[in-house]
């Protein structure tokens, strides 16, 4: 066990020289979220303003550190100084900051988000003082977007496998015990104690044992395993190996979504290097402890997040789920005890081992220990990946972390299509997996959601509706026929062609469906529906009785109107009305002719940006 | 896919029936789709009756059995970015390209797609072109790249 420690100590040392470099060094956020931000270029920006000035520099790409809405983020780094981060970079700006840096050894002063380094000021603050940071407690997000993910000695220099090592001189029961008292439950969903599955998996007789990590992420507008695996994939293959080695797995799959090719690279990568260390295969690090793991890639079924249709889809077979017991824990891939746990639960594993399940459990509260990460998204001002204590209300996460919305809040989705919506009198809920049950939602994967006033309840009911009906696998007729009943029936009240007794009709069919369907999938396809149907009646009787949208989405019931004392005649609307039905001459009121328009919401986006008075175009209800 | 290409594929699987999803994914990612003499090959090889293989492979949004567009424009219909107008986006690109989803322009130039959730949520609404993500786009910011033309991009 000595060579890691070795390997270690000249890993420590590389990183500390990093840090000390005698130029400078500039990370930037390069996860998918920083690529789709721009990172790209601004990377081609700096190679390119060092490759003209000939100044030495390293560049570095890291993570995504959670704020995805200040990407792309670049830090520089000068010698003898902390990192300073920047956001919402493009290749103009970058050069500014460079030069600034490079040319005038001066501090920039634009974009700028935050130093790491010990004491900030209210002129330079320290980044993790920032209002989106500072309520965080970064767990198992500890790496991202601090370190480079496709280097192992980083990883290493971070007390990486140090979990692991200790595993090695621990027995499973030991391991197991570790995790029991840690509180630790499945962060995939639903919560089930960690260790429970692993004992039932360890206690069944069987010549193979296999682990599964759930890296499917099928929740639409949830990507916290996707930044995870971006931004410290080691820290999820260690937790496997500690996960295997308490239950006995020599064997593993990571079946993970094809949507997430990024992720898909960086897993691969970080496999190769550990087994040119020892650290997979046969004999890990000299013990009698061998095991591997292998890459399956999702072919783009939300089902097959689902135990028993992932295995099945493993398996080589359609991804249909079956009935439970027996659970996969006693009989599951090729009919082998098998243990599936999600993403964060995995990489959750290390930090409990190597610090302790007393200090773990401090987080959180009764029933729900640590932490969780959300994906904060939707209407809310900051957006991105968080990590915080559960136990924290909505309120604090949506308004403190998020910092609040432009308008008026209307409801935050949680659980994603197996979740629902909850409104104002929910904010000051303490999120743990009973608390949001309580209120009729779940506590699901990690979306948050954030719905404005502009946001229609009946509309994205609907739209999870669609969700679940096009990914049922078909298997149970009350999930297959009853989605599309709901959908059609929503659909109805959207146009404005709904009735009463459809409220009627929802509620008794979204019950039929949740008893009669076999997996969760149809068991809480429903719940969308129902809760929305619970907290914001009133908005289906609007649609309904007074064939209006409060929210002004849904096209059927919306119209578009100029307001003729606003508008200065600027012509941008004229240019791009794809139908001609806006007409009018220069500096004067433009008219619009609804029985040509089609809805299409270029005219309204170019007068709110783009036109000379902007916002005479309005859409109404 | 010709012979040699597919006998090469062979040697980088053990030929068990759990191979089937791997293998399409990777005729997918070779020849863009599966045409019907892959599958009949793929049926062969791995003693997996042509049906039972269709049935995989349309359980599965991944797989298409047609030839792909030059351009694959996928827009993103995640919850983060349906409530901030992914529908819309769509519309204009059915509109301006004439096809609904899932199709391909008559050209072969551009083929249109709806997925749920590219992972990059924080930046709704997005859209991806030949794997490029694009974030934070508009109904006018979609029109642009389409009039700035993608044709003139290499394939
Ligand atoms: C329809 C459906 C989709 C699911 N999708 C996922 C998913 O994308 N990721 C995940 O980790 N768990 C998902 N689950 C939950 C898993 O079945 C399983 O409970 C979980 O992976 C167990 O891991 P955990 O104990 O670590 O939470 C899904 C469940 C259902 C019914
Ligand atoms: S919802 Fe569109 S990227 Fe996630």
């Amino acid at each position: 066990m000595t060579s890691l420690e070795s390997r270690r100590q000249e890993a420590r040392n590389n990183w500390r020289a990093l840090q000390n470099r005698p130029w400078p060094v500039i990370y930037v956020g390069a996860g998918s979220c920083g690529l789709a931000a721009g990172a790209a270029e601004v990377i081609e920006a700096i190679e390119g303003y060092l490759r003209k000035t000939g100044q030495r520099a390293d560049i570095v790409r890291v993570g995504c550190i959670g704020p995805c809405y200040l990407e792309p983020l670049v830090d520089v780094q000068m010698p003898g100084q902390p990192r300073v981060s920047y956001s919402n970079m493009t290749p103009s700006l970058v050069k500014g900051v460079l030069e600034s840096f490079l040319e005038k050894g001066e501090v920039y002063k634009g974009r700028l988000v935050g130093h790491f380094g010990e004491k900030g000021t209210k002129e330079f603050p320290r980044f993790f003082d920032h209002p989106m940071l500072a309520p965080q407690k970064r767990i198992v997000l500890r790496n991202c977007g601090i370190i480079d993910p496709e280097s192992l000695d980083q990883y290493l220099a971070r007390d990486g496998y140090a979990a692991l090592e200790r595993c090695l001189s621990m027995s499973w029961s030991e391991v197991l015990d570790e995790v029991k008292k840690s509180g630790l439950r499945g962060r995939g969903g639903a919560g089930f104690p960690t260790w429970r599955k692993w004992l039932v998996c360890r206690e069944t007789e069987s010549d193979k044992k296999y682990l599964i990590c759930n890296a499917d992420e099928g929740d639409p507008g949830a990507f916290m395993n996707r930044s995870l695996i971006e931004g410290d994939p080691h820290a999820l293959l260690e937790g496997m190996e500690i996960a295997a080695y308490a239950l006995g797995a020599r064997e593993a799959y990571i079946y993970i979504r094809a949507e997430y090719p990024l992720a898909i690279a960086r897993l691969r990568r970080a496999l190769d290097d550990m087994r040119a260390v020892g650290l997979l295969g046969e004999r890990i690090l000299g013990s009698d402890f061998s095991f591997d793991i292998r890459i399956k890639e999702g072919a783009g079924a939300f089902v097959c997040g689902e135990e028993t249709a992932l295995i099945a889809s493993i398996e080589g077979k359609r991804g249909m789920p079956r009935t439970r017991p027996p659970f996969p824990a006693v009989s599951g891939l090729w009919g082998r005890p098998t243990v599936i746990n999600n993403v964060e639960t995995l990489a959750t594993l290390p930090n409990i081992i190597r610090n302790g399940a007393a200090w773990y459990s401090q987080f959180g509260t009764e029933t729900s220990k640590g932490t969780k990460t959300f994906s904060l998204v939707g209407k809310v001002r900051r957006t991105g990946l968080i990590e915080v204590p559960l136990g924290m209300t909505l309120r604090q996460v949506i308004y403190g972390i998020g910092g609040g919305l432009a308008k008026d809040f209307k409801a935050v989705q949680t659980g994603g299509p197996s979740g629902g919506c909850l409104g104002e009198e929910f904010l000051d809920v303490p999120i743990d997996y009973e608390n949001l049950a309580a209120a009729g939602s779940i506590m699901g994967s990690g979306g948050l959601i954030v719905l404005d006033k502009n946001t229609c309840i009946v509309d994205t009911a609907k739209y999870f509706l669609n969700f679940t009906q096009a990914e049922s696998c078909g298997k149970c007729v009350p999930c297959r026929v009853g989605t599309r009943h709901l959908v059609n029936i929503l659909d109805r009240i959207c146009k404005g062609k709904g009735e009463i007794a459809d409220l009627k009709r929802l509620e008794d069919l979204g019950r039929t469906i949740k008893g009669g369907s076999l997996c969760g999938l149809g068991q809480t396809a429903p719940n969308p529906v129902l809760t929305a149907l619970k907290h914001f009646r009133g908005e289906f009787l609007a649609h309904i009785v007074d064939k209006r949208c409060p929210a002004a989405v849904c096209r059927d019931l919306v119209t578009y109107r100029i307001i003729k004392e606003k508008c200065t005649g600027c012509q941008r609307c004229v240019q791009v009305c794809p139908t001609g039905a806006i007409t009018g001459p220069r500096s004067e009121p433009h008219s619009l002719d609804m029985s040509k328009c089609i809805k299409c919401r270029s005219c309204y986006e170019v007068c709110r940006f783009d036109a000379i008075a902007g916002d005479a175009i309005v859409i109404e209800s | 896919m010709n012979f040699e290409e597919f006998e090469e594929l062979k040697t980088h699987f053990s030929g068990e029936a759990a191979d089937l999803i791997p293998v399409l994914q990777k005729i997918q990612g070779a020849q863009g789709y599966l045409s019907p003499e892959s599958i009949r090959r793929v049926s062969r090889w791995l003693r997996i009756s042509e049906n039972e293989i269709y049935g995989v492979a349309t359980f599965f949004a991944q797989f298409r059995f047609q030839k792909p567009g030059r351009h694959v424009i996928k827009v993103c219909l995640g919850t983060a970015c349906h409530v901030r107008g992914g529908e819309q986006i769509l519309d204009v690109l059915k509109r301006r390209l004439n096809i609904e989803p899932g199709a391909v322009t008559a050209d072969g130039l551009y083929q249109l797609e709806r997925v749920a959730c590219l992972g990059c949520c924080a930046l709704a609404p997005v859209v991806s072109i030949d794997g490029k993500i694009y974030g934070q786009t508009s109904v006018l910011k979609i029109q642009e790249l389409l009039d700035g033309g993608l044709h003139h991009d290499q394939p």
